[in-house]
């Protein structure tokens, strides 16, 4: 901020007398932080009126549940897109349709904690067709559809404590990888004391297929391994694209206040499994099927109810059974975090949270490393690689407590550091620190646009921290969590803004625009609703009584309800309002709200058909109106149900413009 | 040189304004002009008689009607249009069962396929927007499914 520019500008005020007052309103606020001047840094940000932003930002919520979608450079929230958190507002989790989503073995879960968002990928380069997110606290993994930006099917990992280590693809999405953060005992329900924790617990890593038409999951086959924590893992690019690398700590195998009993040892590992070959070695025959019951969630057709699948078994290969290697452990300092591979595929980088130094892997020493036989021990029949074997570099002095790192694409990556609060960014040919800057406060991930990607694009990076304090007008004791927005266009980084959140935004993506915008769907085609019970035909609107279940066809358009009076339900009946919004055209949404209902409003786009139930508990009438701005006879938008009495003989009745 | 952010902020707000203020005259102007250019006056004889919108020239119409066109007009109509209109008598939008004897084909679907260019530029849809209070919206109707949806209509204008 000492450019000339900014000197020419305060030429400009000092006469008016502004400094005095501004300097007195922004007192404490000498800013310390590096950024490009403001006027050029919000130049860099702004995005006109009416244009759009060049990225699409997908930002997990953290222990929201859900992924928000944000414009980048300008940090616009265009949009939160609900996937393992009930939301009233589009009634995700509370309508007919999507309440099954939310079902696991463990019967209907209204949140979970989501934390990587991760693209589908052609070649190694995201292409935007679908993006996955894992449930941390109930493993489960979710794929959200980049055409309708709605959340399609939701896979329940059994076997696993925390599926943190998730929800990364590999280069052509063959797999969404998982792995359990805590090691549980693999037999499902099993009662045991929690110290015969070496003995009856197990870690499991996950490998999700992935239907290369539909998208649809299938959990194909797990790889179960010795009882430590499976933190992070990532898939190799390029050359290593065969192979997914997971972190671990917690090689001590404490079950009890792991913040001092995990963290005696010098090494933990990175686990390095070519999960080609361990596919093919399920092929082949050489897993065994465990028992374990976890639920498949998904929407069979365009629209209509999901789906609860109920699978009863996962294929799992155990290393101390099979004598062929297709898992090596390469040991890290210390506690590592993340694992991360640059993009050509080369350069496997941990996060050695408690290291002093960042360590770096070389995949093809590590080749080397197996071929020449490198190996100290075995555990559980896993070759465990010689540290000086695989490693190629030891960035110094990376501030204190490196977790996760993206990298360019021009010879240089970035690493957050949380102790420190800062961003280092080194050179992947000396390994040395050649720029910093600080984070506020405390970050956790990073993103690069077109980060982990083959060809990320060196524009834009956003650091993702976990406290607020001053940055903002304080709103009490909780505040939402800040991202930075940087400029790593040029050598230095620099800060260009900064903006509250949603929820925790764990890991975050970001893909050109371009690469998604032109397969956005605009409307729902009425041709193609095939719902079973949608009304194709407005004709067709009307109620139906089966015992006391009382189904409502309701059609909707600008602006009125078809039907809009009905008599006849009864207190006691179960009543399922089936709304076909009738519009097609673009963002005209039609809502409905019915008073005293216990569940929430329905938001209907155009072309689709959502139900709620109703069970009314009073006789009377029950007033129920649009919830979504819809026209200039917006207001006039509304009907009446008559409820009456468990016995009465109102006949059922409906109809629509007779007065 | 530590700088109050909030002065820069000022000018560069006070330099946006000026480039946008020069750039958004331009804009109004330009829609001023369009508007004069297409109330009334501005429409050709075409226009006039037939609406605006993607038919520009009189089509083909056989005495005969084709059943098959019929039944596609008519699913059309039920899925799209039936929600709205009445055959007899004003519902949201005017009565359509003798719509054929008070428009040509082609206007009827220049209306279907170009509904907010019709109420906004031709006068026969402006006076409909303010006679009705609602502007139609567009239903996401192909130009073949226009063409069938007049086809059912002059069937039924003609057999009723």
């Amino acid at each position: 901020m000492t450019n000339n520019k900014s000197k020419t500008l305060r030429g400009l005020f000092l006469g008016a007398g502004f400094i005095a007052i501004a300097a007195f309103i922004f007192t404490g606020c000498p800013s310390q932080q590096r950024m490009l001047d403001t006027g050029d840094a919000a130049q860099k940000v702004y995005v006109a009126p009416g244009e759009h932003d060049e990225y699409y930002g997908f930002f997990s919520g953290g222990y929201s549940g859900q992924l928000s979608v944000w414009g980048l450079p300008s940090a616009r929230l265009l949009r939160v897109i609900p996937v393992f958190s009930q939301d009233p507002e589009t009634a995700y989790g509370y309508s007919e349709e999507t309440k099954p989503l939310l079902e696991t073995s463990y019967g209907f879960i209204p949140w979970d904690d989501s934390h990587h968002p991760h693209i589908s990928q052609t070649n190694g380069d995201a292409d935007g067709r679908w993006i996955f997110i894992n449930a941390n606290n109930t493993p489960r993994i979710a794929r959200i559809d980049l055409t309708t930006f709605q959340t399609r099917e939701i896979l329940e990992i059994p076997n696993t404590g925390g599926n943190h280590a998730s929800s990364f693809v590999t280069s052509n999405t063959e797999y969404v990888i998982g792995g359990t953060r805590f090691s549980i005992p693999y037999e499902e329900d099993l009662d045991v004391p929690i110290d015969s924790y070496s003995d009856a617990f197990r870690g499991a890593l996950s490998f999700i297929a992935v239907d290369q038409q539909s998208g649809r999951m299938e959990l194909d086959f797990q790889i179960i391994v010795p009882p430590y924590n499976y933190d992070l893992g990532r898939a190799g690019k390029g050359p290593s694209s065969d192979w997914v690398f997971f972190t671990t700590y917690n090689t001590e195998e404490a079950h009890t206040m792991l913040e001092i009993n995990a963290s005696r040892n010098d090494k933990d590992f990175i686990a390095a499994v070519n999960w080609r070959k361990a596919a093919e070695l399920v092929r082949d025959g050489h897993g065994r099927t465990m028992p374990g019951e976890f639920y498949h969630n998904y929407y069979a057709g365009k629209q209509g109810y999901a789906v609860n699948d109920v699978k009863n078994g996962v294929t799992v290969l155990d290393t101390r059974e099979i004598d062929e290697d297709f898992i090596y452990y390469l040991p890290t300092p210390k506690s590592p975090h993340g694992v991360d591979i640059d993009p050509t595929g080369e350069y496997i980088v941990g996060g050695g949270k408690l290291a002093t130094v960042i360590p770096v892997h070389s995949f093809s020493r590590m080749l080397e490393a197996i071929e020449n036989g490198a190996i100290i021990e075995r555990i559980d029949g896993i070759p465990v690689l010689d540290y000086d074997s695989t490693i190629i570099g030891e960035v110094e002095n990376p501030g204190l407590g490196p977790l996760h790192t993206e990298f360019d694409g021009q010879g240089y990556a970035y690493t957050s550091v949380y102790i420190s609060s800062e961003i280092v960014k080194w050179s992947l040919e000396t390994f040395e620190v050649v720029d910093r800057i600080d984070a506020y406060y405390s970050i956790g991930h990073l993103l690069i646009t077109a980060g982990d990607n083959v060809n990320p694009e060196p524009r834009y990076m956003v650091g993702l921290t976990k406290t607020a304090k001053d940055r903002y007008l304080p709103t009490g004791p909780k505040q939402n969590h800040p991202a930075q927005l940087y400029d790593i266009s040029g050598g230095r980084m620099q800060l260009l803004k900064d903006f509250p959140t949603i929820g925790e935004p764990h890991y975050a993506q970001a893909i050109r625009a371009d690469k998604i915008v032109n397969q956005v769907a605009q409307i729902y085609e009425m041709e193609e609703n095939d719902h079973p019970h949608a009304i194709r035909r407005i004709a067709d609107n009307r109620v139906e009584r089966d015992g006391n279940v009382v189904r409502i066809f309701m059609g909707s358009t600008r602006s009125h309800f078809r039907p809009d009076n009905i008599e006849g339900i009864r207190v006691g009946d179960t009543v399922y309002i089936h709304l076909t919004n009738f519009e097609q055209e673009w963002d005209v949404v039609h809502g409905i709200a019915i008073k005293g209902a216990n569940n929430t409003e329905l938001l209907v786009a155009p072309g689709e058909t959502k139900t709620i139930k109703w069970e009314p508990k009073r006789t009377g009438i029950y007033p129920f109106y649009c919830t979504a701005f819809c026209s200039a006879l917006h207001q006039e938008m509304q009907g009446y149900i008559r409820v009456s009495a468990a016995d009465s003989d109102v006949q059922l009745t409906w109809r629509t413009g007779t007065n | 040189m530590i700088y109050p952010k909030s002065l820069i902020i000022a000018v560069f707000v006070s330099f946006f304004i000026v480039f946008a203020q020069a750039c958004g005259g331009d804009d109004t102007a330009d829609r001023t002009s369009g508007q004069a250019e297409t109330a009334e006056a501005g429409l050709s004889e075409f226009e006039l008689e037939h609406g605006v919108g993607p038919i520009t020239e009189r089509i083909e119409l056989s005495d005969e009607f084709d059943p098959e066109l019929v039944e596609k007009g008519r699913n059309i109509y039920e899925m799209k249009c039936e929600m709205c209109h009445n055959m007899e008598g004003r519902m949201v939008g005017p009565a359509l069962g003798d719509v054929m004897e008070r428009r040509s084909a082609e206007f009827v679907m220049n209306f279907i396929l170009n509904p907010s260019g019709m109420v906004r530029e031709h006068p026969t849809g402006q006076e409909l927007l303010r006679e009705y209070m609602t502007a139609m919206p567009y239903q996401n109707v192909m130009e073949d499914e226009a063409r069938a949806i007049v086809e059912f209509l002059r069937e039924y204008n003609e057999l009723n």
